[in-house]
């Protein structure tokens, strides 16, 4: 069923690409960068070599020493997510044309379904929408934004047959999205059964509430609310306890939108405990800080609300480059979700009502390449490792995508290091009338994008067309998060201790045990299946040894040791 | 009340004492002194003293001279499945004078749901009558809700109790949400109190225990495997980022392992008001013993959180006890006897929880740290007694020797060593969990207000003569630092002009409704920030009919409302 929509798309016509033979590049993958030619026909990477053989009237293109990467993969984005019942203004094609410009050509989107929705059904509503709309490859993580036993089913089949092996929960938005840990739990442990991989909204919701009510009540009602009320450190609080349940359920954990320095040092810390995690910062949270929440201008303050918020540390951005450069941090996506300033300004006299979302997947490359290579901090295969190929294995799309190499799908992105592009929204592919990023000047960009084996960027041109982007579906256990899961699911069985039968006297317990009361008014979480949990009831009948009553008699001189510590292993008898 | 009453109960009337030739080591310093006491408390401190004629002289040669301790966390009376625990307020308290604690701070519990105020008359009715030394009590809030704020008032302005413990663990018994330990810290950094938290996930632990019974693993082991250290440090971790947010000063009860540790001292480094409890069992054993043979001696180590698996955390603990990341040490004693711990023969989760060490406290800080060069007499004091009436507020009263205190002290023998045991201990319990372990240092003389309790290996105590001893709110110790915070935190609105470009209309897009009303279960029954608070005024704004252009996707002549960078205040679209 899933095959359907980009089956059927295989045999439209315009796919039927150009051959193209990219001379004269320095190939950068991952591992290493070699000076050769690649050869493209059929929107698949043919040969990759030098004093290569192809046939006449390919057209060439001369890459003049740049660097030919693996076209960029941005693995969060919200293209068509509503915000109470409007969508943002980038939808799957502005947002795609966007991405293809910046030299990204696969998106991976958040299929957001409201609580109490289907998630097939919200599934099947993205995928329409994206294959008509979608300019690059795609692929979807779905957000469960409920759990409860009905989602198992729909989750089974979104893995097994719809090519879905990612799934977000939500630590925040309390009443809307949150779990509790009992359901994250239960969550993590079906999920991996699964072998998705778990990306997290890690935000204390239920501090977020109470500082968001304390701040409207102080009559602090701007955006600099926003970052008032999500201060760092309920950010680091629930990486750190998703870190926890992911060791525990052990399950790889990605936590989307590293925002602040104390997160991503708790995932680092917890990757040198070797935790399987996974941390994603975004081109916000690279280039820019949130000292602009304090803007006097109401428009651009409102443009950084973004959830995690930008921290207004302004040490923030190099911190989280230097993390991303050392491998403590992984994958650059962009968090791109785009509201315009009068959908932003549903929230003019109350923060909580901004809709959250910056923008990004246009300058994503740009600016890891600016903040973190042309730095120094990282080279250029580091470069391609997180903007590309380390997405496409923590998704399983490698080597597929991220990857220059014979057979993998021909998105490949001519980079010209010396470029220097100037931000701004006039020259934007975006349609939001703002940029977060507005007047920053960046160095290095696409020359040439290739997707699907068809030029779609060329000096400074784009052309792309509605609808060519096709699903990618991803298998589940994708084997850089699982590998090590597996192995150490078999190392951790645990085993219980064989003893012999306790048979000394057992206390009885009062028939009516008053800590039954408690559970049914439930006061934390709605505990549908609880305790009191499997008390043994045929203990109460155990009347062979009259001790019981001696119990209450505080201190019996001639009583005997049950079981004398260092004695007898085993105790069989009362002896 | 009730210790009013007390005073002139001729058994208090305590005899008059010198204490000859010993070193008085208080937590600042160490001298030669000698002190007499009349009354119960210390009247004269220094050299050739001039005392009335017929007063006992005890000999402190050789010995050093110290505050009797303050053991600020036993369970002497709180009962688990109606099962009261085999030491109670007499039992207890004697075995704190035998091994040099003449103060307790005991846990009132009340059940969920029931009053505070009962409780702690129940706890106050016992121990009056059974503790053989001075006691104060914590209140343990089982279960939150706002009518409790007057309760928590009540206890803390009228009835002298100035610490509360709040539970992340125990799922659907005690355990409290995030949200509402917020409102508890909150309310408590108002009236002064001190929130002692006991921190472990108990949602991870319920999960985990639930899987383990699943495997079958039905003993004591299953007990540590389903409270990892992770999950004592989780909660620690999320109890001091909710501190921070409440600015509330925070104390950690039970710090059993090495991350959770950890976790303090490095929110002291930040400069967190926080304060980390270990306790005797954390110091004086570890739990490779939950997987004896003998079920009996592996149930007697489980308490909650564990003891850590991990052979090298009770050297670790001591060091950073040392070193002032953790600030005291407690005995956490609660006592069932074996029968009582068979309840959970069969099951893990059914075995009461808690362990001895109310007897032994002293001694395994003395054995651990200052016998082993990693702390001095000093700080030994400051971990036994000083900090824990500094921060519950009984100081100098106690926790000193100065003139003017209690005379609660104790002559401490530094050069000898003594042997735990079930035979030779003051318990009631059949097994002791530091069985055979031998310490150097312990009491050869205890005094608890001003009389004798303890001499030539003898104990001679009067139940029912310790008095319940109030503690007033906002102790100076914790609170001036969260005083001075309290009034720098205000965070300040920025001052705009008003925005009136165009708002998207959201009234008529009926979608959205849906999206608030419908409550879905996730955990918190708190009201959503999302719903409620929507201006509905903004409704009727129609000046700007750009509305319908947004869903067109690219508007290429569109001005640009607000260019960032750009002007200072919007107050037309120009």
């Amino acid at each position: 069923m899933s095959g359907t929509g980009y089956q059927g798309k295989k045999n439209i016509p315009h796919l039927t690409s150009e051959r193209l033979l990219i001379k004269g590049g320095r190939v950068v993958n991952d591992d290493q960068s070699q000076y050769a030619d690649v050869y493209v026909e059929d929107g698949i990477i043919k040969q990759v070599g030098e004093n290569l053989i192809v046939p006449g009237g390919v057209k060439v293109i001369e890459a003049n020493g740049c660097m030919v990467i693996p076209g960029g993969i941005d693995v969060n984005t919200c293209l068509h997510k509503p915000y109470l019942g409007t969508p943002p203004v980038d939808d799957f094609y502005q947002g795609t044309k966007a991405a293809l410009a910046g030299g990204t050509t696969m998106i991976i989107d958040h299929v957001t379904p409201q609580p109490g929705e289907s998630l097939l059904e919200a599934f099947e509503k993205w995928q329409e929408v994206a294959d008509k709309k979608s300019c690059c490859d795609y692929s979807l993580h779905l957000d469960i934004p409920h759990w409860h036993e009905g989602v198992k089913e729909e989750l089974e089949q979104l893995v097994q047959e719809k090519g879905i092996n990612s799934f977000q929960v939500y630590m925040a938005y309390k009443g809307l999205f949150q779990m509790p840990d009992s359901q994250l739990y239960e969550a993590f442990s079906f999920l991996k059964e699964l072998g998705a991989v778990v990306l997290v909204h890690a935000e204390n919701g239920d501090l977020i509430a109470q500082e968001q009510s304390k701040i409207l009540g102080m009559g602090i009602t701007g955006p600099e609310g926003h970052p008032l009320s999500h201060p760092e450190e309920l950010e680091a609080e629930a990486v750190f306890r998703a870190i926890t349940l992911g060791n525990r359920v052990n399950c790889p954990v990605y936590i989307t939108k590293v925002m602040s320095k104390s997160a991503a040092d708790t995932v680092a810390t917890a990757r040198k405990k070797g935790s399987v995690v996974f941390g994603e910062p975004i081109t916000a949270s690279l280039a820019t800080d949130g000292s602009h929440y304090w803007s006097k201008n109401w428009a651009k303050a409102a443009a950084y609300v973004t959830s995690p918020p930008l921290s207004p540390d302004p040490t923030t951005p190099d911190h989280l480059n230097s993390l991303l450069s050392c491998g403590d941090l992984q994958v650059v996506g962009s968090g791109h979700c785009a509201y315009s300033t009068s959908q932003k300004a549903i929230g003019k006299d109350n923060f909580t009502l901004i809709p959250e979302g910056t923008n990004g997947v246009e300058e994503r490359m740009g600016f890891v390449w600016d903040k973190a290579v042309a730095s120094g901090k990282m080279d250029e295969n580091q470069f391609v490792a997180v903007t590309s190929s380390n997405a496409a294995k923590i998704f399983n799309l490698y080597p597929r995508k991220g990857r220059i190499a014979v057979g993998s799908d021909a998105d490949i992105v001519i980079w010209d290091p010396d470029k220097i592009k100037t931000i701004t929204a006039k020259e934007q592919q975006s349609a939001l009338e703002y940029n977060i990023f507005e007047g920053m000047e960046c160095h290095g960009g696409p020359v040439y994008v290739v997707c699907q084996g068809r030029t779609v960027f060329e000096e400074g041109k784009l052309q792309v067309q509605q609808g060519t982007g096709r699903f990618i579906s991803r298998k589940p256990f994708p084997d850089v998060a699982y590998q090590r899961i597996k192995c150490r699911t078999k190392m951790m069985s645990k085993q219980g201790v064989s003893r012999g039968i306790y048979d000394g006297p057992v206390y009885d317990v009062p028939a009516t045990p008053k800590y039954i009361t408690p559970s049914p008014s439930a006061k934390t979480s709605p505990t549908t299946h609880q305790p009191p949990p499997i008390r043994n009831l045929h203990q109460s009948n155990f009347s062979l040894s009259g001790a019981q009553i001696d119990d209450n008699v505080p201190r019996r001189s001639g009583h005997r040791i049950v079981a004398p510590p260092g004695g007898r292993s085993n105790i069989t008898s009362l002896g | 009340m009730s210790f009013q009453g007390k005073k002139n109960n001729p058994r208090v009337t305590s005899d008059k004492l010198i204490i000859k030739g010993g070193k008085i080591v208080n937590d600042d310093q160490s001298f030669y002194a000698d002190i007499y006491i009349e009354d119960g408390t210390i009247k004269q401190i220094g050299e050739n003293l001039i005392v009335p004629t017929g007063v006992k002289t005890v000999d402190a040669y050789g010995h050093i001279v110290i505050p009797g301790g303050i053991d600020v966390n036993t369970c002497l009376q709180a009962p688990h499945l109606g099962m009261t625990p085999a030491d109670d307020f007499y039992h207890g308290t004697r075995a704190a004078l035998a091994g040099g604690t003449t103060m307790i701070i005991d846990h009132a519990v009340p059940e969920p749901g029931a009053s505070l105020l009962a409780a702690y008359d129940q706890w106050r009715d016992t121990a009056d009558k059974r503790s053989c030394c001075d006691y104060s009590l914590h209140l343990d809030i089982t279960r939150w809700h706002d009518g409790l704020f007057e309760e928590l008032e009540h206890l803390v302005k009228d009835k002298g109790v100035n610490s509360f413990l709040i539970f992340m663990a125990y799922k659907d018994k005690y355990q409290s949400s995030d949200t509402q330990i917020y409102e508890m810290f909150s309310a408590m950094r108002e009236l002064g109190a001190i929130a002692l938290v006991h921190a472990e996930n108990g949602d991870i632990i319920e999960e985990e225990q639930k899987k383990l019974l699943g495997l079958g693993i039905t003993g004591p082991e299953g007990h540590v495997l389903s409270h990892p250290e992770e999950v004592e440090t989780e909660a620690v971790y999320r109890a001091v980022t909710i501190a921070k947010q409440a600015n509330c000063p925070l104390y950690i009860t039970k710090v059993m392992s090495k991350p959770a540790a950890d976790v303090i001292a490095k929110a002291r480094k930040k400069g967190m008001v926080i304060y980390g409890e270990s306790i005797a069992a954390g110091l004086g054993a570890d739990g490779s013993h939950y997987w004896s043979k003998d079920w009996a001696k592996a149930a007697a180590f489980v308490m909650s959180p564990p003891l850590s698996p991990d052979t090298s955390t009770p050297e670790y603990l001591s060091s950073l006890l040392s070193c002032g990341d953790l600030q005291l040490t407690a005995s956490a004693h609660c006592t069932f006897s074996t029968a009582q711990k068979a309840v959970g023969k069969d099951n893990f989760t059914l075995i009461p929880e808690g362990t001895n060490g109310i007897e032994e406290r002293m001694s395994i800080v003395w054995d651990k740290a200052v016998a082993t060069g990693k702390m001095d007499e000093n700080d030994f004091v400051s971990v036994t007694s000083t900090n824990a009436a500094k921060i519950f507020n009984l100081y100098p009263r106690k926790g000193r020797i100065a003139v003017g205190s209690d005379a609660d002290i104790v002559i401490w023998n530094t050069k000898e060593t003594k042997i735990f045991s079930a035979k030779s201990h003051n318990l009631t319990v059949e097994v002791n969990i530091f069985e055979g372990m031998e310490c150097r240092g312990f009491p050869v003389v205890v005094i608890s207000q001003g009389r004798i309790v303890l001499e030539d290996g003898k104990l001679n105590v009067t139940e029912g003569s310790g008095r319940f001893i109030p503690r007033k709110a906002f102790p100076d110790f914790v609170f001036k630092r969260i005083k001075a915070r309290g009034r720098m935190a205000d965070a300040r609105g920025v001052p705009r002009g008003n925005y009136d470009g165009p708002v998207h209309d959201v009234i008529s897009m009926t979608k959205s409704v849906p999206a608030t009303p419908t409550t879905r279960g996730p955990s918190c029954p708190g009201k959503t920030p999302l719903g409620p608070a929507r201006n509905l005024h903004q409704s009727g704004f129609t000046l700007s009919g750009t509305q319908m252009d947004d869903h067109i996707p690219r508007r290429t002549s569109q001005k640009i409302v607000a260019p960032p960078g750009g002007r200072s205040n919007i107050t037309s679209l120009s």
